[in-house]
């Protein structure tokens, strides 16, 4: 299976806490309006400059092993090393929203609309990110489709650059996946083009196999611990991660 | 309330069109540049980056201080260059060579810019030899560099080392940033100083300058 997912705008508008996550405030603190209207702004401007799309294709566990090992530059151990040979299924994706809105971004800053371009940024990242949710949610539902998954499985998407696993590793994943047809390219330092994407594996399985201590040595240089919310998400009961047959 | 307390309190609103109608009334009631500079715009950015440190106010409030700050700056700097004014100093700030992320750094640039730093923003993707070149040409004291991938701070290292070949280090400071980036390999690859955020960045540019003075 391989294919190309051309996602609608409207479905990645990212949720205003994420957007807010991004500017290092939370929903709890007490907005003021500029704020808000700001806000506002940013996903009205992100709705018109977005162009997502994504490609996905399944990939055996050996040869998802020659994917990850990629320039022989990853962690010793990882997590990714041990989970994946754990799958029931495996997909390499990547997403993109396009270059049009890194473009607006940068035209904002440059006629001194800082807190605007700030704040589009933000919301590009996480509509990058709420992309690569539908892409992943495209791989359970064909897995749904197929009588490959059941409601035990547990689906979660793993990058290079994060958990030990070397964004090198982009490489092997782009020679495998080629998102070039999309639209991304990547430069020598592995870095994608348009800057608002998303590539990696997605992992269906036992829910089990994701639950992972962030105890790893390079865990400590990690910024966000984001894993720990998504492993949680996984084990409760209505969470988004956790709903057959997602859309 | 006189005219530069009125500056100082509209740019913490953010609020650029009344800082640019004060800031021209200012002149032409003959307060000089310079302290509408200092008293005024950068006296209300200093408030603006202690309340963010507090976290009594948010980014985008910062943010939109720092577009009323360029505001009124915009119709000072002619001035100062009509008298001959020199700025407190010159920041080169970049992304590294093959590094295209440029929100961290941008917001490092406008908040030494609010500090009343001349800051000359070479964008991503810089080399080494640009960094040093432009450094050298416009007599900065400073060079800040940003990285975001593990894969392009060597880079960083490769600019510390031609700045020492030239026999520039010490006359030249450097500092780097970004989100893999730590205090730790600031030492390793022989830095000045690391910044981790936008304000400590100001603040510690400000650090490197005195002593180099």
């Amino acid at each position: 299976m391989r294919e190309i997912i051309e996602i609608s705008n409207g479905d990645i508008t990212a949720e205003k806490d994420k957007v807010l996550m991004n500017q290092g405030i939370s929903l709890k603190d007490e907005l003021p309006e500029k704020v808000i209207t700001l806000l506002g702004k940013a996903m009205d401007i992100f709705i018109t400059f977005s162009h997502p799309v994504g490609i996905i294709s399944d990939i055996s566990i050996s040869e998802f092993d020659t994917v990850y090992k990629g320039e022989g530059l990853n962690e010793k151990d990882t997590p990714v090393d041990e989970i994946f040979r754990e799958a029931d299924n495996l997909a390499l994706f990547a997403v993109t929203i396009g270059e049009k809105v890194s473009k607006k971004i940068d035209e904002l800053f440059k006629k001194n609309e800082f807190a605007l371009g700030s704040m589009l940024d933000s919301t590009a990242s996480a509509g990058a990110d709420k992309a690569a949710d539908i892409v992943e949610n495209r791989f359970l539902n064909l897995l749904l489709k197929d009588g490959e998954a059941t409601p035990s499985t547990g689906i979660l998407r793993y990058s290079p650059g994060y958990c030990g696993w070397h964004i090198s590793g982009q490489k092997k994943l782009f020679e495998f996946i080629h998102p070039e047809e999309i639209g991304i390219t990547l430069l020598d330092s592995f870095l994608m083009k348009p800057l608002k994407s998303v590539s990696g594996v997605i992992v269906a399985g036992k829910k089990e196999i994701h639950n992972f201590e962030d105890s790893y040595p390079f865990c400590s240089q990690c910024k966000t611990h984001s894993c720990r919310e998504r492993i949680r998400a996984l084990f409760i009961e209505d969470s988004p991660n956790n709903r057959q047959g997602r859309t | 309330m006189d005219l530069l307390k009125e500056i100082l309190e509209h740019l913490q609103h953010g609020d650029d069109e009344k800082v640019t109608a004060l800031t021209k009334k200012a002149l032409e009631e003959k307060i000089q540049p310079k302290d509408i500079l200092d008293k005024g715009l950068i006296a209300g950015m200093n408030i603006i980056g202690e309340k963010y440190k507090a976290h009594e106010i948010f980014l985008p409030d910062v943010l939109l201080a720092a577009k009323a700050m360029y505001a009124g700056m915009d119709l000072l700097k002619p001035l100062f260059i009509q008298e001959g004014i020199p700025t407190i100093g010159k920041v080169i700030i970049g992304s590294v060579h093959g590094d295209l992320h440029d929100i961290g750094k941008n917001l490092v640039g406008i908040m030494l810019k609010g500090a009343g730093f001349e800051v000359i923003n070479l964008g991503n993707n810089v080399t080494p030899e640009k960094f040093i070149e432009t450094a050298q040409q416009e007599n900065a004291a400073v060079i800040g560099m940003s990285a975001l991938l593990t894969t392009t701070m060597p880079v960083m290292k490769r600019v510390v080392d031609l700045l020492k070949e030239k026999g520039l280090s010490g006359r030249i400071k450097i500092i780097i940033g970004g989100a893999p980036v730590s205090e730790e390999f600031a030492q390793e690859i022989g830095a000045d100083a690391y910044g981790y955020d936008s304000v400590n960045a100001v603040e510690t540019v400000t650090r490197l300058m005195s002593k180099s003075r």
